[in-house]
């Protein structure tokens, strides 16, 4: 069996000891976890180690820490893949407490302080559409297969630790909070969807701080991808209930659209203004006059030309043009969904599934609060390799209600 | 000293569930958890949940499912409770936010589980225990005014007034080691099972019969006990569960041989018979050499669709790649039978009251009883809603025309002098966990599916020393920070006592029902045994055994096949 060794970092606030790592060397099979190993330890050698674990299965969440610099469940950590990444000597794998949260003993951080807090922040509970009715809500199936991946979150911190965002501003709401806002916004039964999303994207650390960097979704363990469902508020917000939000968050993402559309490039000149809404919009002079020492320096330094920041020099070509045409006249949005899909490396060997291995996108649930939108495609017109979950009922109860109800307008109007 | 009038110690999905239905009636509520709530072990539950809410089924039809399932041992009068308010729970928990399932018309939508004569289990892919329970924390925090969550608090001990009233309990904050007394007018437990006395089990890490145990010590008599579910189709190598919802969504048993064995031994349901009578069976082909070389036998989910799998049983999709290497999709999955679930425990009618005023227990610490001698799949989901719910309403209602009982600060110096001495303990015993090693290894070698009456007494001789050796054993921690060590040494006595209780039971019932098969004893006898086992503690001894009867309604014990 092969031998490990664990360099667990230890911190005692009893002690006045400052934080420091010791190592312990355990035998264990490469497949078993690295919460395993811990408890090993805790088992035999040390039973002061603090750190939080129950179900061992990655069903409860308790503990998240970092392996290798990298957060994510212990119990879902293998030993031998742990050892593949380190960069600290043969299987020596370190293990520390996560970050971005205080840490109270050992492994063991102060979910209450950062993570807990932020999940309040974006009023965590269905707030149910009147009337409530007699029996369920009639709702879509793909409504519900929707929101289980973000129902899938179970609540370990591992993307609050890895956030980058949440290191330059710790105010941000960060991506475990908004994969909870998500479910909710995705769920036809809320009343406050567009609320929520108003809110959300008015708030300077709200869903226009992320930074795309990914990392939320590399450390989930459950397939959550936050990010990828701060990216479908975004596109809620912006797209359907046309939040036109202080932050110019949705101004700035068009921004980025016409951009790549025109020039198949990104053309920073024109980012900017367009990003508030023109050169000559009276929003954008204010901006551009205050990134005027930016531009200066980028002069100064030949990343900018006067040339090339006046004139498009480059054109995109039809393909990306094509692109854009196809995906924008998609009657319904296509998501990506794990639990309509699989993994994302799950399909390509699959004899059933003719899709190359890359498409994953589904059906996203049928936009409830777009009045634009019509009345969601049959299935079979929507051009989805894998086979799209059912989709609602034109009668569905939810669906013929919503357009009225939902219409975001209240919080929209200046 | 906080003060409420209910306090609820536990915080799954009984203890959460009870907390919002004393809060609705307008009590004030403290809950209590030695975890976060959403690290209950609730979250593990996945099948699904019960309820005959369809039209073309009825309460009578759960009602007779489960009673047959509980092999006649579950009391009839109880089991119609549930059932009969089992629609009404599942609307409830839907209009909360819980994204049931739905069928292609948006109402919702069941799948079939084993037991059962009509497939009227209600999911959330198979998260459905982690749905719940996540909504029901929603709510919790939707709720704050009211209620008063005190997470990762280690409740201690019970505490009674000088007339035998349960006034509230004794408990350590595990963040900085502070003893705090929670007065309540009425106290509801709904601390979870004792899986952690087996090993392996299903079970979490935190599921250590604490409050079986805290009610035993305070003399309520525990039912039951003996009853302990081995799940058909656990891991063999570390007992984590594959639900049974594979099974209801299409996927077969096979032996080494080839053979989908079930049809040997249920022939109707096969299967989908009830979980004693599959791990009975699993059991029995592996015993007879017709089992893997490994000492398991092949679980096929090829058998359903494999998208249909992707959607609906995505968390084993995820266990078996990552704890068995297994892409359940392609490849049958190697099982056994394991501990999964204890249907004994604090008696209890059905408001959850116990025969100690003021103290009620709702969910897998209790026994109303509605399980009997097994428990159907998808049952404990309800069983901990429907009477976590009524303990709640009916602790606030009792609680309101109370007034608030004073507890002498005595109790906490008590508490600290136990601590101590454990802190105190010279070293050179035996360590905690390989006394819980030995624990959990006997147990399920003497007390699992098969018994008998020899391996029953070893088994009894064993705990009587673990007890010993556990009085003494030391501890590495010394700090009052977040203090596991300590709180394990104390974990370990609850289990030694649960482990003594079951143990007990089972050695009394000389018959075979339900979870219980004695080899010696193989055939049901009504005629002696149609009774409940009530254990009691009984100073440092063996506990005591009374008996209780089994409530009938409609439903005459008959011949049970499947």
């Amino acid at each position: 069996m092969p031998e490990y060794t664990l360099r667990l970092r230890r911190y005692d606030p009893e002690t006045g000891e400052a934080p420091h790592y010791e190592d312990f060397k355990v035998e264990l099979e490469g497949h078993r976890s690295v919460l395993e190993a811990i408890l090993q330890v805790r088992n035999e050698q040390d039973g002061s180690i603090g750190v939080r674990c129950s179900c061992r299965a990655a069903i409860c969440g308790s503990c998240g820490v970092r392996t290798n610099g990298k957060a994510g469940l212990a119990c879902h950590t293998h030993l031998d893949a742990a050892a593949k990444n380190s960069k600290h000597g043969e299987n020596v794998i370190v293990v520390e407490p996560m970050g971005n949260m205080p840490i109270i003993k050992d492994l063991i951080v102060d979910m209450e302080e950062v993570h807990w807090k932020k999940i309040r922040r974006v009023t965590p509970w269905l707030v149910a559409k009147e009337p409530v009715p007699e029996r369920e809500y009639i709702v879509p199936h793909a409504a519900m297969v929707d929101v289980t991946q973000t129902m899938a979150c179970i609540q370990c911190g591992a993307c609050v630790s890895d956030c980058m965002t949440m290191e330059m501003d710790p105010l941000f709401v960060g991506p475990a909070a908004l994969a909870k806002a998500y479910r909710f916004v995705g769920d036809p039964r809320d009343a406050e969807q567009g609320q929520r999303l108003k809110d959300l994207s008015e708030d300077p650390h709200g869903i226009y701080d992320c930074t795309h960097c990914f990392q939320c979704i590399e450390a989930c363990p459950k397939g959550v991808a936050p990010m990828s469902q701060i990216m479908r508020l975004r596109r809620r917000a912006g797209s359907d209930f046309h939040i036109d939000d202080r932050n110019n968050g949705h101004r700035h993402e068009m921004a980025f659209i016409k951009n790549i559309r025109k020039n198949g490039l990104l053309h920073e000149a024109d980012l900017l203004p367009d990003s508030y809404g023109g050169k000559f919009h009276p929003r954008a002079v204010p901006e551009l006059l205050s990134s005027l020492p930016v531009v200066l320096r980028a002069l100064k330094t030949g990343k900018v030309t006067v040339k090339k920041a006046l004139l498009h020099e480059h054109k995109a070509s039809p393909e990306i043009k094509r692109i854009f045409d196809t995906v924008e006249n998609r009657e319904v949005r296509l998501e990506y969904n794990l639990y309509i899909s699989g993994n994302e490396d799950d399909l390509a060997d699959d004899p059933a599934d003719t899709t190359g291995g890359t498409a994953t996108a589904t059906l996203a649930p049928p936009v409830v609060e777009a009045p634009a939108v019509e009345a969601p495609a049959e299935p079979a017109a929507v051009e989805t390799p894998v086979e799209p979950a059912p989709v609602a009922e034109p009668a569905a109860e939810i669906d013929t209600e919503a357009p009225a109800e939902g219409e975001p307008t209240e919080g929209d109007t200046q | 000293m906080p003060s409420h009038d209910v306090l609820i110690i536990g915080a799954g999905l009984a203890g959460q569930r009870a907390a919002l239905a004393a809060a609705e009636k307008g009590a004030t509520v403290a809950i209590i958890s030695k975890v976060h709530p959403v690290r209950s072990h609730s979250v593990a539950a996945a099948g699904g949940i019960n309820a005959a809410l369809n039209a073309e089924d009825s309460w009578e039809s759960h009602a007779f499912d489960t009673v047959k399932g509980s092999d006649y041992l579950g009391d009839q009068a109880a089991i119609e409770v549930m059932c009969k308010e089992a629609p009404d729970e599942i609307l409830w928990l839907e209009h909360a936010g819980v994204t049931f399932h739905r069928n292609d018309v948006g109402q919702l939508g069941t799948r079939a589980f084993g037991g059962a004569s009509q497939a009227r289990t209600y999911y959330v892919a198979d998260i459905t225990g982690q749905a719940i329970l996540h909504v029901l924390y929603e709510q919790l925090m939707k709720h704050h005014e009211q209620i008063d969550r005190y997470e990762e608090w280690f409740t201690t001990e019970l505490l009674l007034d000088d007339s035998g009233n349960c006034v509230g309990a004794v408990c350590r904050n595990i963040r900085d080691g502070q003893l705090q007394i929670f007065n309540a007018k009425s106290v509801i437990l709904a601390s979870g099972g004792a899986g952690q006395a087996f090993s392996p089990t299903t079970n979490a890490l935190i599921c250590t019969g604490d409050g079986i145990a805290q009610a035993y010590q305070i003399g309520a008599p525990l039912m039951d006990m003996e009853m302990i579910q081995y799940h058909p189709t656990t891991l063999a190598e570390n007992g984590f569960l594959i639900t049974e919802g594979a099974r209801g969504e299409g996927a077969h048993l096979y032996n080494a041989l080839g053979e989908r064995f079930m049809e040997k031994y249920a022939p109707n349901k096969l299967e989908l018979a009830s979980r004693d009578v599959v791990s009975r069976a699993e059991q029995t082909e592996i015993l007879e050499g017709r089992g893997f070389p490994d000492g398991t036998i092949a679980l096929d989910i090829t058998k359903v669709p494999r998208k249909r799998t992707l959607e609906a049983l995505r968390e084993i999709v995820n266990i078996g790649r990552d704890f068995a290497g297994v892409d359940i999709t392609r490849e049958p999955i190697h099982i056994k039978p394991g501990m999964h679930y204890i249907m004994g425990g604090v008696k209890t009618d059905v408001d959850g009251q116990t025969p100690i005023n003021g103290l009620y227990a709702a969910g897998e610490v209790a026994c109303v009883s509605v399980h009997g001698g097994n428990r159907l799949g998808a049952n404990s989901l309800l069983d901990t809603l429907i009477f976590g719910r009524r303990s709640g309403e009916h602790a606030a209602d009792q609680a309101l025309s109370k007034a608030m009982p004073s507890t002498s600060h005595s109790k906490i110096a008590d508490t600290q002098r136990k601590f101590d001495s454990i802190l105190n303990r010279a070293t050179g015993g035996r360590r905690i966990s390989e006394i819980k090693n030995e624990l959990g290894e006997t147990m399920n070698r003497y007390a699992a599916v098969y018994r008998d009456q020899a391996g029953l007494e070893t088994a009894h001789e064993i705990i009587r020393r673990l007890k010993e050796e556990a009085a003494v054993a030391a501890i590495d921690d010394k700090g009052t920070v977040f203090n596991q060590d300590l709180l394990g040494a104390v974990e370990l006595e609850y289990m030694l006592d649960v482990s003594e209780c079951i143990v007990v039971g089972a050695k009394e019932r000389k018959e075979s029902r339900g979870a219980q098969f004695r080899t010696d004893f193989p055939e049901r006898n009504d005629a002696e045994w149609l009774k409940h086992i009530d254990v009691s503690r009984n100073g440092d001894d063996a506990p005591s055994v009374t008996y209780s009867p089994v409530s009938i309604t409609q439903w005459e014990p008959q011949e049970r096949t499947y």
